[in-house]
């Protein structure tokens, strides 16, 4: 069942909460073992949460409209009094004393939190390899990644656990796995959501999206946590509300452009499914062009640059003091050292390290400033590509999920699969990944929809057309039947 | 400068930290006060917790406006910068500030002087919370360990950088000062020194006579009063001197003042480079008041203490051009600095004597300034008025003004209540008359000129008056019965 | 001009960064940045005169909340949270040297 169903037959009282959720703690409960998608399953709570939407429903109140939806939190959300850990052993134990604002929307909506989902050490990573708990699985391969930074919540909808997840996205983290585990994948306009509660990776990048089965699944849930946050400096205040009700209206007469450097670097099977989806779009009524943004390819070294030099800071609170691991040491400073030594794995450890080094006195201007310069320009290359068309589409990743430990050693592989998603936080700009045609080994392959900032509406327009021309699936995730992916 | 060796100049540089009474921190909505328990105004954000945002206290930004508009910078466009190091008093071991585009530039303080000091910026910042040494001798260098808590942590402050003006420590006292009664002034400040709502760094540095260049300066810290300002700086331009002249050469760092021992000493315990690695604060936008803003600050900004000043010394000269501003300057300083400038000015506008009023206000009323604030300026001129028309006596008018001070009602009700009769005139006469008739050698010897026999013939009055009579006034009256 | 992350560098930005490293781990890391500044660095040989740096995607201005105050997190949940506590505050070891 989609969300959709869920929310309008537990509204309705046609299911309870109780049933939906308990099947979702079933499902989750018979793959679990294998997978690993959650830090921590929050049972108990699910199940009185489900009771209490239940009872609202019994009373005639409107319970929301995801009444009574299982969704999954990735674990650098701050759900107050369940842990939250980052996947880090340096927040092993820590219970927030707040939620993030998007855990409040979601339960004003009606939605139920199952649990924490694994992520890459605070979402430093595409693989969920550098997870302190251990790598998630890929549903559709055991023995492949299923992407990252959010992993967990990906392959938790991809494996059917729940219709919902919400993962947050820097560099791609939300739509480079949604691609590795065919599903939907949206990160929105940088401000569209709060990201107050959000466990800061690069606060200018760090955005908070949905993961789903279909697109308006994924636009439901987006609605429900968009707008203006007081306690969100960066929340923009003038947003679409609407965004389901643009589904319907069709690709006719749209520009779409399509990112052509984007092709050279993807492989075949990947190019051939941006292609298909041009030409569904075109046969849809869209004019399809190729495009040419040459400044887009910059965008990987900028945020190399500026992501890791946020982090460095944004990661210096994690130093044994007040919260979390401390490793004891004869003064404070070998205290610091020695819990951060011993707290931060070792993708963490070198991004923290680039980062200071490109912030320090020698090399802030040819490095930092510099890398702030070609921002500037991945946004005006957009902004420049947009006079001419309405939205642009390319691939989300260069290639398929790939297999456990194959990037680990090559810390510089692993940052080339973000190459098509980087520019889109660097710009600040949405994009989504959308399921579209199986490559090599019957993997998932995604395709990537960019539009303008607040340019959510037709941004889902385009990806609802490209999902009903969805190529037929010859097979799904393992395990899952096909009643629960259509 | 008579403390230095002849051939030296001393340049000093001040950076003044200045706590902004908002009721709010600076980037949450805890409260910003003193002296509570331990970390009971924290939340996510002041504790720098994971996924906390800063939002920015508009009152702050007002009272930063204000404080710029009072020392005549201009208010430009800024942005918050990270400056990045560890420290276990800061909850993100980064602190939030403002670097190269601070809110305010460019300004200046008239000292009463005549100096003038430049300003070079007053930019904002977050305060850190407050460590305590535990064990050893409960100072950083001895102690077993450390206890933190972040009430203050995240306080807004305005750090004030004067330029390097200023070239003696009597000036580096008056620059406090006069910044602390425009702090005041301007309402953004308490100016409490001791309690540390205003926290004084000095930079330090000497040259020979005659060169332009400034030499190498070491910044000193944990001044906590005015006294230990111009102690320190006098104690560490000797050193920097005694180096020099011997051939060493001074070592750029920040000393610490230390008040028992009378002396600064270095504060680096071992090797360790800062490199703030500075960088745009991402989780706050810029701050751009608009025009209207800032007029509207202007506008209601109060007038300030040199304005005050002047206001007020010309108006208690106007009530007796005889009097000598120079002389009347510290308690005319000291009536603006507690603000009770208005007791005095409202007196004299209903026609009191000026240097009367303002002698009451800088001696008794001073003493209590916060009371002194609330009086009514209607009642202290009455009492003024009292007091200079002989109905009571200036011991009985400082009695007067402290029942008031008391809240303990009008200066009649209070005189009523304690017995203090009014000696009019025509009563005092009879009273000066029976004393010159008991007294006739005495009167005699007085008539002569003898200064010792009037203190006994007044003591006589005062006796029969039980001290209540006009001094003054009894001068006249045995003055004016010794011509006729 | 190849970009290099020398072993000395890396020992410096850690010490910055507060991380203890084992030699072993110097040397390893040296190398992996190296490599990673080795693909970022061409970014410095790009003519961006005149381009202006980003540091936010849009130009907001004046976000402001008001003066009142709200109530903070209480102090027991703050200290449960806390490594090491005493008399309701955080206590760490000897710190050795003054803020800057
Ligand atoms: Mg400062
Ligand atoms: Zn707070």
């Amino acid at each position: 069942m989609s969300a959709f169903e869920i929310a309008d037959a537990v509204r309705t009282g046609v299911i309870s909460a109780r049933t939906v959720v308990s099947r979702a703690l079933e499902r989750i409960a018979s793959q679990e073992g294998e997978l690993h998608c959650f830090n921590i399953v929050t049972r108990e709570e699910a199940l009185a949460s489900a009771d209490a939407i239940d009872a609202k429903v019994s009373r005639g109140e409107d319970p929301g409209p995801l009444a009574g939806v299982p969704v999954a939190l990735k674990d650098n959300l701050c759900t107050r009094g369940i842990p939250t850990t980052c996947s880090s052993k340096i927040l092993e134990g820590w219970l927030p004393p707040y939620d993030a604002t998007v855990v409040e929307r979601l339960r004003a909506a009606g939605a139920i939190s199952v649990g924490k989902t694994n992520l890459d050490e605070f979402a430093m990573g595409s693989s969920t390899e550098n997870s302190a708990f251990g790598p998630t699985k890929n549903p559709w391969d055991h023995s492949r990644v299923p992407g990252g930074s959010s992993g967990g919540s990906a392959a938790t909808v991809a494996a059917g656990y729940v219709p919902l997840s919400l993962g947050s996205d820097t560099g791609g983290s939300i739509r480079q796995p949604a691609s590795f585990c065919g599903v939907v994948g949206v990160k929105p306009t940088y401000g569209l959501v709060s990201r107050y509660g959000l466990i800061a990776f690069a606060s200018s990048l760090d955005q908070i999206g949905p993961f789903a089965t279909t697109v308006a699944d994924s636009a439901l849930m987006l609605e429900s946590i968009l707008g203006h946050d007081p306690r969100d400096s960066t929340s923009l205040d003038k947003v679409p509300t609407s965004i389901v009700s643009a589904l319907s209206l069709g690709v006719s007469g749209l520009r779409v452009g399509v990112i052509s450097d984007f092709l050279v670097d993807a492989d075949d099977t990947v190019v051939d499914a941006v292609r298909g989806a041009a030409v569904a779009l075109s046969s849809a009524g869209a004019k399809v062009d190729e495009v040419a943004i040459p400044e887009l390819m910059n965008g990987l070294a900028a945020y190399y640059l500026i992501a890791p030099a946020e982090a460095s800071s944004n990661l210096s609170r994690y130093d044994g003091v007040r919260y979390g691991l401390r490793v004891d040491g004869p003064d404070v400073a070998s205290m610091n050292a020695r819990t951060r030594a011993l707290g931060f794995g070792s993708e963490v450890k070198r991004r923290i390290m680039l980062g200071t080094y490109v912030l320090s006195a020698g090399y802030y201007d040819a490095y930092y400033t510099q890398a702030q310069r070609v921002r500037t320009l991945v946004a005006r290359a957009f902004n420049r590509a947009y006079e001419q068309f309405d939205v642009l589409i390319g691939p989300t990743t260069p290639s398929v999920a790939f297999g456990f430990g194959q990037k680990t050693e090559d810390p510089l592989a692993m940052y080339l699969s973000d190459l098509f998603t980087i520019p889109s936080n660097l710009a600040g700009h949405p994009a989504m990944s959308v399921p579209f045609a199986l490559g090599e080994h019957g993997l998932p392959i995604g395709v990537q929809v960019f539009a303008p900032a607040l340019g959510e509406p037709v941004m889902f327009q385009v990806a609802n057309a490209i999902e009903a021309a969805q190529q037929e699936r010859s097979r799904g995730p393992v395990g899952v039947s096909e009643s629960r992916r259509s | 400068m008579s403390f230095l060796t002849p051939g030296w100049e001393l340049t000093v540089g001040l950076e003044v930290h200045c706590e902004l009474q908002t009721k709010t921190k600076l980037f949450c909505s805890c409260a910003n006060v003193f002296g509570e328990e331990p970390n009971t105004n924290v939340c996510p954000v002041c504790l720098g917790l994971p996924g906390s945002l800063p939002v920015l206290n508009r009152m702050a930004v007002e009272y930063a406006m204000r404080i710029g508009i009072a020392l005549n910078c201009r208010v430009e466009p800024s942005i918050f910068h990270r400056k990045n190091y560890f420290y276990p008093d800061m909850p993100k071991d980064y602190q939030v500030s403002q670097y190269d585009a601070p809110i305010n530039v460019d300004g200046f303080i008239e000292l009463p002087g005549g100096t003038r000091v430049g300003i070079e910026r007053a930019h904002l910042e977050e305060d850190t919370g407050k460590t305590s040494h535990m064990g050893g001798g409960g100072r950083i260098h001895d102690a077993d360990y450390s206890l933190v808590d972040y009430n203050r942590a995240g306080v807004p402050l305005v750090e004030i950088v004067s330029r390097p003006d200023i070239t003696s420590p009597e000036d580096a006292r008056a620059y406090v000062s006069e910044l602390r009664s425009i702090l005041v002034a301007s309402g953004a400040s308490d100016g409490r020194m001791e309690e540390g709502s205003l926290r004084v760094d000095a930079n330090v540095s000497m040259r020979r006579t005659g060169t332009s260049e400034l030499g190498t300066r070491c910044e000193v810290k944990n001044m906590n009063s005015l006294r230990s300002l111009g102690r320190a700086i006098e104690y560490e331009a000797l050193r920097q001197v005694e180096l020099l002249e011997s051939g060493d050469r001074v070592v750029q760092e920040t000393r610490h003042w230390n008040e028992n021992e009378g002396r600064t000493s270095s504060l680096r315990s071992k090797e360790e480079a800062f490199d703030y690695r500075y960088f745009p604060e991402p989780d706050l936008v810029a701050l751009d008041p608009e025009a209207e803003w800032i007029e509207a600050v202007r506008k209601a900004l109060p007038q300030m203490p040199s304005a005050r000043r002047a206001q007020l010394g010309a108006m208690v000269l106007s009530t007796d051009a005889s009097l000598d501003e120079h002389a009347l300057s510290d308690q005319i300083a000291t009536v603006v600095d507690l603000g009770l400038d208005q007791l005095v000015t409202a007196s004299i506008a209903e026609g009191a004597d000026g240097r009367l009023a303002l002698a009451r206000c800088a001696n008794e009323a001073a003493t209590r300034p916060d009371e002194a604030r609330a009086l009514d300026p209607t009642a202290f001129c009455e009492l003024i008025l009292l007091e200079s028309s002989g109905k009571i006596s200036a011991t009985q008018s400082k009695a007067v003004l402290g029942a008031m001070l008391d809240n303990s009602g009008t200066p009649a009700e209070i005189i009523a209540r304690l017995g203090f009769e009014g000696v009019d005139e025509d009563r005092l006469g009879t009273i000066v008359d029976e004393i010159i008739t008991a007294n006739p050698k005495e009167w005699q010897r007085f008539v002569e000129g003898d200064e010792k026999v009037a203190q006994f013939l007044f003591g006589q009055v005062m006796k029969q008056t039980k001290g209540q009579a006009n001094g003054k006034l009894v001068a006249q009256a045995f003055n004016a019965r010794k011509g006729s | 001009m190849a970009a290099e992350f020398t072993p000395e560098e890396v020992t410096y930005v850690a010490t910055l960064a507060r991380l203890q490293l084992s030699e072993d781990e110097v040397q390893h890391y040296a190398q992996q940045l190296s490599a990673v500044l080795g693909h970022i660095d061409a970014i410095r040989a790009l003519d961006l005169a005149g381009v202006p740096p980003t540091s936010h995607s849009f130009d907001l201005v004046n976000v402001l909340r008001e003066d009142i105050v709200e109530p903070g997190v209480d102090r027991d949940e703050v200290l449960r949270a806390a490594p090491l506590a005493e008399s309701g505050r955080f206590r760490v070891p000897p710190i050795l040297g003054e803020a800057p």
